[in-house]
């Protein structure tokens, strides 16, 4: 399942993806739980009871203004999430 | 002088339905499903994984009240007892506080169960325009959600959305969809993006001598472009269908399927029961896998 996290609002569109098929069989260790500076990222039993990881609730409605410190315009070159999860089961829309 | 009466333009059909064919004393699983949604609340009722009866109506200021209230309509009805359900699941945005639940699950997926079984096997992509927030659900064959994201960061796009512009024309509510297309030319869409915005456009389009139905049409033009923006991220697959309060509205609805290019699935059911009755469907699994694990303990 694709799990869009996020929101679309006048200033554009926010989502973060989660590929929760990936997750089910995490090969990296679930590092996106620590990669994420804001600690954004909490383990979950879906409604088909696996256990998957989400965005959590808060960071919901304000992942612009909470990723914001880890786009390039604030000198990393690549997410903490997406690098960590090495299956490339999380994705950002902007 | 008497007190002139204020009327609810906003204020939608509640609904209370009973399948009198059907004799739930004779069933094996009654099961319902509870969705507490932030502007209505459903109550399902399930016997034998069939949908039996349902009501929907206005979710009051608390949540356990809402579920207790919307559960004891249908019970009442039907002449049965809260003890007669053998399972409930809670969903919605009020599915943690319906104090008679066995479980909750999110809308998310009992949309899409609900979605299953009242457009058929075939539908894969589910808008539910709720109450405050909008859901673009792609699910498979048996129902299983694949994909999704939602909105609820505001109201714009949603039904409480479409209550402000109701009582701001005072025109009811049910009458807004086919007023929309009494106008000679198809406006613009408002611009807004908020639904608070969106009122004070809507004011300033009547002052420059749009009349009532050309704003009606621009904001339902306007909710139409900004749930389509959102279902296309995930993607259309038809069979395509719309649950939640909006789905009654063919102002909205005959816009999306003019953008998507496509037609939405019709039902016989109340759109806005799909949640709860997904609930139950999701109810009647759980007492399956339950009865089937114990007969083969029991082997």
């Amino acid at each position: 399942m694709i799990a869009n996290y996020g929101y679309k609002d006048g200033s554009g569109e926010y989502y973060i993806s989660i590929d929760t098929d990936q997750c089910i069989v995490c090969t990296a260790g679930r590092a996106c739980l620590t990669a994420c500076p804001k600690e954004m990222f909490e383990p979950m039993t879906d409604d088909y009871d696996d256990e998957v990881i989400a965005v959590k609730a808060p960071f919901r409605r304000t992942l612009a203004y909470d990723c914001a410190d880890c786009k390039p315009s604030s000198g990393y070159t690549d997410l903490p999430c997406t690098k960590a999860c090495t299956p490339g089961a999380i994705k950002h829309s902007w | 002088m008497a007190a002139e009466e204020k009327k609810e333009y906003w204020r939608w059909q509640e609904n209370c339905w009973i399948d009198e064919s059907k004799d739930w004393r004779t069933a094996k699983i009654i099961t319902a499903g509870i969705d507490v949604g932030s502007v209505s609340s459903q109550a399902v009722i399930c016997v034998d994984g069939e949908i039996f009866g349902y009501n929907s109506m206005r979710t009051g200021n608390n949540s356990p009240d809402s579920a207790t209230n919307a559960i004891n309509g249908v019970l009442d009805k039907a002449g049965m007892k809260l003890s007669d359900v053998t399972y409930v699941i809670g969903t919605g945005y009020g599915r943690v506080n319906v104090p008679f639940a066995h479980k909750a699950i999110t809308e998310i997926a009992c949309h899409a169960r609900g979605a299953n079984y009242m457009g058929g096997s075939t539908v894969r992509t589910i808008l539910d325009m709720g109450g405050q927030d909008c859901k673009a659900i792609h699910c498979d064959e048996k129902g299983k959600v694949t994909n999704f994201l939602m909105n609820d960061k505001c109201a714009a796009g949603t039904g409480r959305g479409m209550e402000v512009i109701a009582d701001l024309m005072q025109i009811p509510i049910a009458e807004l969809g086919a007023r929309s297309f009494d106008v000679d030319i198809e406006p613009e869409a408002v611009s807004s993006t908020c639904v608070v915005f969106a009122k004070s456009e809507a004011l300033g389009l009547l002052k420059s001598g749009y009349t009532k139905n050309k704003v009606i049409a621009a904001y339902c033009q306007a909710m139409a472009e900004r749930v389509v923006s959102l279902i296309t991220r995930i993607g259309v697959e038809n069979d395509f269908f719309i649950t939640g309060g909006i789905a009654k509205n063919p102002g909205v609805v005959k816009r999306i399927e003019r953008l998507l290019g496509t037609t939405a699935v019709q039902t016989k059911y109340d759109s806005q029961i799909a949640g709860a009755l997904g609930a139950a469907l999701f109810g009647y699994t759980l007492m399956q896998k339950q009865a089937a694990t114990k007969v083969a303990v029991a082997a």
